[in-house]
């Protein structure tokens, strides 16, 4: 054993094991979308797990979240079944917004996992009004606002920056930066690719964590979190990763390069964090293999779940545009 | 009940000082609501009453404050949000289309949108083609939002707790031509129902359909009419979307023609979606064609008389009720 473990080791292996859970959850709804038991756009995290599960160790069942279409990790991470989920991304009515979202739109009130917004930055003033309402009617919550790097190009990234930072309101906006808006490499789209000036010049304290450490990300999350429930406002964290699959699964991929793409994969969160346990004497073989069955029986008990879903009757098609009146 | 003459835009004033009084949860946002009082005077002396927490000036950014007050609603306050004018609104359509619409659908019913938006419509005050159009239509299109549009004092006052206590986002249009009207306000007024168009004159001839800004020059037609023989039943739609067919196809099928009066451009526009739904339901029981008196399709002019050439005029709506009746 060269190093003393930063970490105590079940947490460690929560941590990986959260990972796990994402990265092969995704890795069947891939296959399920080759399938065509999943349509519409399916957007993976692959690459980018360590991010998602770095904060829920952070937040607060009260605590209120907004995430993007490529929100499967947020979702499986805050506690939403992998059942749910999955059921979700079938169209099936068992799913976490019977079956009407799909992959894009996640949401359960109960885990107060508010999208699944699939409008580039259309989260982020959500995000601020959700905190408004925290802060008017005296609650302790904050709210977390993931969104991708692209969205920063977009007004309404701004506008909630800016509303949050002049109300000191508790949002911790995590720009998730892999790089790549679809295909537009963040330097063909922004005149400055450093997102946490752009914060900074709302005020809004700023820092870049490396995106693909879990230790690292829930350690910054934390922090900023603490100074967020203290009452100092939003903050601001630029979270460097990379998206190891292609935008959608429509995406051919034309705009990196293969050897960029296999460069980033050995930082991946999952590929590094493994061998740094084994080095800490936190994992072996066995143990790996034991998270491995258990996560490999959750997606395929997820996945049966799905096929065994119903569909909503096309009766009920209009239902809840409004909310049904009391008879 | 003899009460006090008020101006609408007292009415308004006293339906908003109303709501905050009663629900701690209600608050008001928009671009200078607090200390100027509001563009047109509607919200002066709320915040020495409520306060700038409750009365909150936003900067300019009107997606990102009616995004903020989507998420305020979905965080159980009760917001109130003020956008100038419906040609700013535009800005905020985004926000309003795609997710204050959409989430309750989408999230298979989870998440209520109990959000209210006021903003000022329409023409009459030179102030060209940026500030005086009629785009309540464009709400009208968008199943799972509410599109109210007062055309009295009794509904100036009594809508808004209606709309605050409806579980999913409603759009208020204020006629900015309707801020000076006066007329009596009841002593006991309270709120009002909002399911229902009004009959606001009974006649027997012709049924003249209109809302908002144009109800009083329909009213002044209904007179000259009344002047020459014809009576004239008049309807105030009050009610946008959705349509309260019932009340008219009711007065259709006693009076047997239909004038609609709408302050939008014709093409695509609410006189053209109620003409459909005469035609689909009453057309045996018409003797004319049904006719529509529309703004002239012209982004609204400066100079006062090419602005009133372009709106509906009285003459207009007396010239089309004639020609119904083949005059």
């Amino acid at each position: 054993m060269s190093a003393a473990p930063p970490v105590d080791r079940a947490h460690a292996l929560h941590l990986l094991h959260e990972m796990l859970r994402i990265r092969r959850f995704e890795e069947k709804s891939a296959e399920l979308y080759t399938e065509a038991k999943i349509r519409g756009f399916l957007h993976l995290y692959i690459g980018e797990e360590a991010i998602a599960v770095g904060a829920m160790q952070v937040l607060k069942p009260e605590d209120n979240l907004v995430a993007t279409y490529r929100e499967h990790g947020h979702a499986l991470a805050r506690g939403i079944s992998a059942r749910a989920v999955m059921a979700e991304m079938y169209g099936k009515s068992e799913g976490c917004s019977r079956g009407r979202g799909g992959s894009m739109h996640i949401f359960s009130r109960a885990h107060r996992f508010f999208g699944g917004n699939a409008i580039v930055a259309g989260g982020l003033p959500l995000a601020a009004g959700l905190a408004l309402a925290d802060k008017l009617l005296g609650r302790a919550a904050i709210t977390a606002c993931f969104f991708g790097e692209g969205a920063v190009a977009e007004g309404a990234f701004h506008e909630a920056l800016n509303l949050a930072a002049l109300w000191r309101l508790p949002v911790l906006f995590l720009c998730e930066n892999n790089l790549y808006a679809m295909g537009t490499a963040l330097e063909r789209s922004e005149s400055e690719t450093d997102l946490c000036k752009k914060a900074c010049s709302y005020r809004v304290p700023a820092a870049h964590v490396d995106g693909m450490d879990v230790l690292a990300v829930e350690a910054a999350i934390r922090e900023a979190a603490t100074a967020v429930r203290a009452g100092n406002g939003p903050h601001f964290l630029e979270l460097h990763t990379y998206r190891f699959r292609a935008h959608s699964m429509f995406d051919a991929q034309l705009y990196r390069s293969r050897e960029e793409v296999e460069a980033w994969r050995k930082r991946g969160p999952i590929e590094t964090f493994g061998p740094r346990l084994r080095e800490w004497g936190l994992l072996d073989d066995a143990r790996l293999a034991e998270l491995e069955a258990a996560v490999s029986a959750e997606v395929a008990d997820a996945v049966a779940f799905a096929e065994a879903g119903t569909w909503e009757p096309a009766s009920d098609l209009l239902r809840d545009v409004h909310t049904e009146k009391a008879p | 009940m003899s009460g006090e003459v008020i101006t609408y835009r007292e009415a308004v004033r006293a339906a908003l000082a109303d709501a905050l009084r009663r629900d701690p949860r209600v608050f008001l946002m928009g671009e200078d609501v607090a200390r100027y009082g509001g563009t047109y005077g509607v919200t002066k002396g709320l915040r020495e009453e409520f306060g700038e927490e409750r009365i909150r000036d936003t900067p300019l950014a009107e997606g990102g404050f009616v995004g903020t007050g989507i998420g305020a609603a979905i965080g159980g306050a009760r917001p109130i949000v003020e956008i100038m004018s419906v040609n700013f609104s535009m800005l905020a359509l985004d926000q309003i289309v795609n997710s204050a619409a959409t989430l309750r659908h989408m999230s298979g019913g989870q998440i209520s949108v109990p959000l209210v938006v006021r903003m000022g419509s329409g023409a009459g005050a030179q102030l060209a083609a940026q500030h005086s159009h009629s785009l309540e239509v464009w709400y009208a299109h968008v199943p799972g939002i509410k599109v109210l549009a007062p055309a009295t004092i009794a509904d100036a006052r009594g809508m808004l707790w209606t709309a605050l206590e409806d579980p999913d986002p409603v759009i208020i249009f204020e006629h900015v031509g309707l801020y000076n009207l006066k007329g009596e306000l009841p002593a006991d007024a309270g709120a009002v129902e909002i399911d229902r168009a009004a009959v606001r004159r009974a006649g027997q001839d012709v049924t003249l359909v209109t809302y908002g800004g144009s109800l009083p020059k329909v009213l002044a037609a209904a007179e000259a009419l009344a002047a020459a023989g014809i009576s004239a039943e008049v309807i105030d739609l009050r009610t946008l979307r959705p349509l309260d067919d019932a009340t008219i196809f009711a007065s259709v099928r006693k009076t047997h023609r239909a004038v609609l009066v709408d302050e939008g451009w014709r093409t695509c526009g609410l006189a053209a979606e109620l003409s459909a739904r005469l035609m689909e339901t009453c057309l045996y029981e018409l003797e004319a064609p049904v006719a529509r008196v529309c703004t002239k399709e012209v982004p609204i002019p400066y100079p006062h008389h090419l602005e009133q050439a372009a709106l509906p005029q009285v003459e207009d709506i007396v010239a089309a009720a004639r020609r119904t009746r083949g005059e």
